[in-house]
């Protein structure tokens, strides 16, 4: 039986002939990020910023405008209401989502403000159900925001030892820059496309990081190990050969990781669609930049090449024996 | 060359069915539920012929442990409370107050006389009319201080005094105050943990989060104001001697009396004096009943020295009214019929079944020593949960069946074999989420998901590499093993970096993040296990079998 080849045997791309480019280019996305950033903002979800949201359910289409009026006229000053559609709901399944902004000096949730919009919302349609109500007070979201930032560094800052100890500085520094480089794209991709921006999408970065660091780090364990092997060969040779060699595997890897990951976007429903999305985005950006950050930088800082130093009589040895 | 050696390859399958049996009660997962409910029923108050029906659903000897289902998908309230210890520092020095009055009118001719100033919340402000006395006033006072009871305060002791012109300020020591923070805490889980159990809803959780909050997950209540009623009431239950009723609530209640609203009655008000009779700290039970006209009521009952206070008062005070004061409002303010010598009465009002229930609940319980913040809360529908749980099944099924094909298209046998090793790691993952009794949340079926798709980057390294070294024209035994070898460190230095970032999300994660971080890791740990060792041990009882020349990867 022919099995499935999606990379052909013995491939010799030349990922860097325009590796200064590939670095140009990564750097401009990372600036168009940032800017959106800057211009747009984050839709930060109430998990950030304090406030309440209400997930309604009913039989009949939802009327944004007269929700819209409906919560108005209680004056809890900016709420957002917008209809959530999925291919997973029944017929007779209209969603939307209610959020309200955390009441002035109100540290806790007031239960009477909740009471106040449900009641609003069931003049409109009478038979609109409640499926969930979730409340944040402003004192934990600022907490939340700082833990959150705190994990992404945190991780970031353990994987930049880890990787220092097994291999060496320049390969250390090209692999969290490469992390440092997916993670703000993402930020700009969300804050581009307005989707919202919560806790759990922290958890969607910290995976992506976790992912994108898997694929370096295979390439990596290859550059090293024909390092060994070709100690003559020019770095840029050494990585580009490295690279055809894992492609197949890269490739492999993250077609499984996508299959899964748009059976979850499709089929998994629409609260955990936005974290799905991030990490959809999360395994393109992630082998892209294991290619054309990671090892670009590399490149660009060089290498160690006798990795056989401490052992000056074997490694004369070895030179006369092999080659 | 290519072996495994007997030992190990009883412990592979001994592990792997260990997964499974550990991983079967899910199959069955409402089953099981009914077993459990009965027999954790049956323990608690005795057996029926129902409840043996239930737990004869699912036999005894098979592993009974389930993985829990997060609010998210079970549906279900979560609240961050935050617990003001600071109000124990007030209401403590309220109590202060008399003692230092003692102490100091016994020495009234050195000190002058002693008044009562106003002072912030959790300080004591006392002037003294001739400060010439200070001293000895100062002395007297730092007398009523008591060592600090706890392990880091040992030596110190619980209060501070210091004199200002001619006022005495009292406050608490810094080791007095963690001390104190740390019994309130105590003493609000304990009375939350006791009166949602009361409730008898299925496993909440109710854990300490930090210096002063807590934080409670009930599945399958109906929503965050519910359980607010049930945790959040202060039930601050007390009898006072009733001086007036009116229905101003702005007239001036005179000194040491106070005016509160008529829970019953609107627009009427009781001016009452404010220190009690007798407390519900000194309740020993409530019950719900009904009064003599078939009403809804609590009986209650006191410990024996509520119980003498209580009748000295009833004897005492024949014909005049008392009130009966649940959290600043009077639920009933009945006029003294008789001396009520045993210590115990009945509260009516207008109560229904469900409120009678619940205020015995709560004068059981006693009272929260501090109030309750409420920083975070959270309802899940139980149809939004059916429905969550719903797609993620089928998005599960659907990811699972294509990476199945995927890798059976690419690797051919080999493949298989990692298959069979994606569908135990599976096992694997949900055998260990039930022995710990982890909760599953949504996020977590997407890191199982995850897994599904990252679990084969261990055997896709390892077949890749048996290519590779296929080519290199060694034999196939050969090209196995230096696959496993050389693939090792990459597997192991990639998926050592992925488990550093679910710990760190473990670590600083909560609820659902958390979830997702604890399938993550497990999910690494379980996939290197299957890929390394079940793989190998697979393709090693095929390599025995048919010992072939060539191999088709």
């Amino acid at each position: 039986m022919r099995h499935l080849r999606l990379v052909k045997d013995g491939t010799s791309f030349d990922f860097f002939k325009h590796w200064k480019l590939w670095l140009g280019i990564s750097g401009f996305m990372i600036l168009l990020a940032m800017t959106s950033f800057g211009l747009r903002g984050l839709n930060y979800g109430i998990d950030f910023r304090g406030g309440t949201t209400i997930r309604t359910e009913s039989a009949q289409p939802v009327d944004v405008g007269a929700y819209r009026d409906a919560i108005g006229a209680l004056e809890l000053g900016d709420s957002t209401i917008s209809e959530v559609f999925d291919p997973t709901f029944g017929p007779e399944q209209n969603v939307a989502m209610v959020r309200i902004q955390a009441q002035d000096d109100q540290e806790a949730v007031s239960a009477e403000t909740v009471a106040a919009v449900e009641a609003a919302l069931q003049g409109v349609a009478p038979d609109i159900k409640f499926v969930s109500v979730e409340s944040v007070g402003p004192k934990v979201s600022g907490e939340l925001i700082q833990t959150a930032f705190l994990a992404v560094g945190l991780a970031i800052g353990a994987v930049l030892i880890y990787i220092w100890l097994r291999f060496e500085w320049q390969f250390a520094l090209g692999a969290v820059l490469a992390l440092v480089h997916d993670v703000l794209l993402t930020i700009g991709v969300f804050s581009e496309v307005g989707i919202k921006f919560d806790l759990a999408i922290i958890a969607a970065l910290l995976t992506i990081v976790g992912y994108s660091l898997n694929d370096t780090v295979v390439v990596f364990d290859r550059v090293r190990e024909n390092l060994i092997k070709y100690k003559k060969r020019p770095l840029k040779e050494v990585l580009n050969l490295s690279i055809n060699e894992t492609l197949s595997r890269t490739i492999m890897t993250s077609l499984t990781t996508l299959l899964a990951l748009f059976a979850l976007f499709a089929l998994g429903g629409d609260v955990i669609r936005g974290f799905v999305f991030a990490m959809i985005w999360g395994v393109f950006v992630g082998t892209y930049s294991s290619i054309f950050v990671a090892s670009a930088i590399l490149l660009w800082l060089g290498v160690k090449r006798d990795w056989s130093k401490p052992d000056a009589a074997a490694e004369a040895k070895a030179a006369g024996t092999s080659v | 060359m290519l072996q495994i050696e007997t030992w190990k390859r009883v412990l592979i399958w001994a592990l792997v069915a260990a997964g499974l049996v550990l991983a079967a009660p899910n199959l069955f997962y409402s089953r099981v539920e009914t077993h459990n409910d009965a027999v954790s029923a049956i323990e608690k108050s005795g057996a029926t012929p129902e409840r043996e029906a239930a737990a004869a659903q699912w036999p005894s000897w098979l592993p009974s442990d389930l993985v829990n289902l997060g609010l998210d998908l079970r549906g279900g309230a979560h609240l961050l409370a935050e617990v003001k210890v600071a109000d124990v520092y007030t209401s403590r020095m309220e109590a202060l107050w008399p003692d230092v009055r003692d102490i100091l009118r016994d020495a009234r001719d050195e000190v002058g006389t002693v008044r009562l100033q106003p002072s912030e919340p959790g300080t004591l402000r006392v002037r003294i009319s001739n400060p010439e006395g200070m001293a000895r006033a100062l002395e007297l006072v730092r007398g009523l201080a008591q060592p600090v009871v706890s392990l880091t305060g040992a030596g110190a002791t619980d209060l501070q005094v210091a004199g200002e012109g001619s006022d005495i300020v009292v406050t608490f020591s810094e080791a007095e105050k963690q001390a104190t923070d740390e019994r309130t805490m105590r003493q609000s889980l304990e009375i939350i943990r006791r009166r949602i159990d009361e409730v008898g809803t299925r496993e909440p959780t109710i854990q300490r989060q930090g210096a002063d909050r807590i934080l409670i997950q009930v599945p399958g209540i109906g929503s965050a104001a519910e359980l607010k009623d049930i945790i959040g009431t202060t039930a601050q239950l007390t009898f006072q001697p009733v001086v007036s009723r009116t229905t101003n609530p702005n007239e001036s209640a005179g000194v040491g009396n106070e005016i509160l609203p008529s829970l019953t009655e609107e627009g009427v008000y009781y001016v009452l004096e404010q220190a009690p009779v007798v407390t519900g700290e000194e309740l020993v039970d409530a019950q719900p009943s009904f009064d003599q006209n078939g009403r809804p009521a609590v009986n209650f009952r006191f410990n024996p020295a509520g119980a003498r206070k209580f009748g000295d008062y009833t004897a005492e005070n024949i014909g005049s009214p008392f009130a009966i004061v649940l959290d600043d409002e009077v639920i009933s303010a009945p006029v003294i019929q008789s001396h009520i010598p045993g210590g115990s009465g009945i509260i009516t009002g207008n109560f229904s079944v469900e409120e009678s229930t619940n205020l015995a609940v709560l004068l059981r319980a006693g009272a929260l020593p501090a109030g309750l913040e409420f920083l975070e809360e959270r309802t899940i529908g139980p149809e939004l949960g059916q429905d969550s749980i719903e797609a993620g099944k089928l998005a599960t099924g659907v990811a699972f069946t294509a990476v199945l094909v995927f890798m059976f298209l690419s690797y051919g046998l080999f493949g298989i074999f990692a298959n069979i090793a994606l569908i135990l790691n599976i096992a694997l993952i949900m055998g260990i989420l039930s022995m710990i009794g982890a909760t599953l949340t949504l996020p977590g079926i997407a890191g199982i998901v995850l897994t599904v798709g990252m679990a084969v980057d261990a055997n896709v390294l390892i077949f890749e590499r048996i290519r590779e070294e296929l080519k290199s024209a060694r034999g196939p035994a050969r090209a196995i093993e230096l696959g496993y070898e050389k693939a090792l460190s990459a597997i192991v230095d990639a998926n050592i970096t992925t488990f550093i970032t679910a710990v760190i999300l473990y670590a600083i994660g909560s609820g659902p993040v958390r979830g997702f971080a604890i399938t993550l890791g497990l999910g690494i740990v379980t996939s290197v296990f299957t890929a390394i060792w079940v793989t190998r041990l697979l393709l090693v009882m095929w390599f025995e079998r048919r010992r072939p020349r060539t191999l088709e990867i």
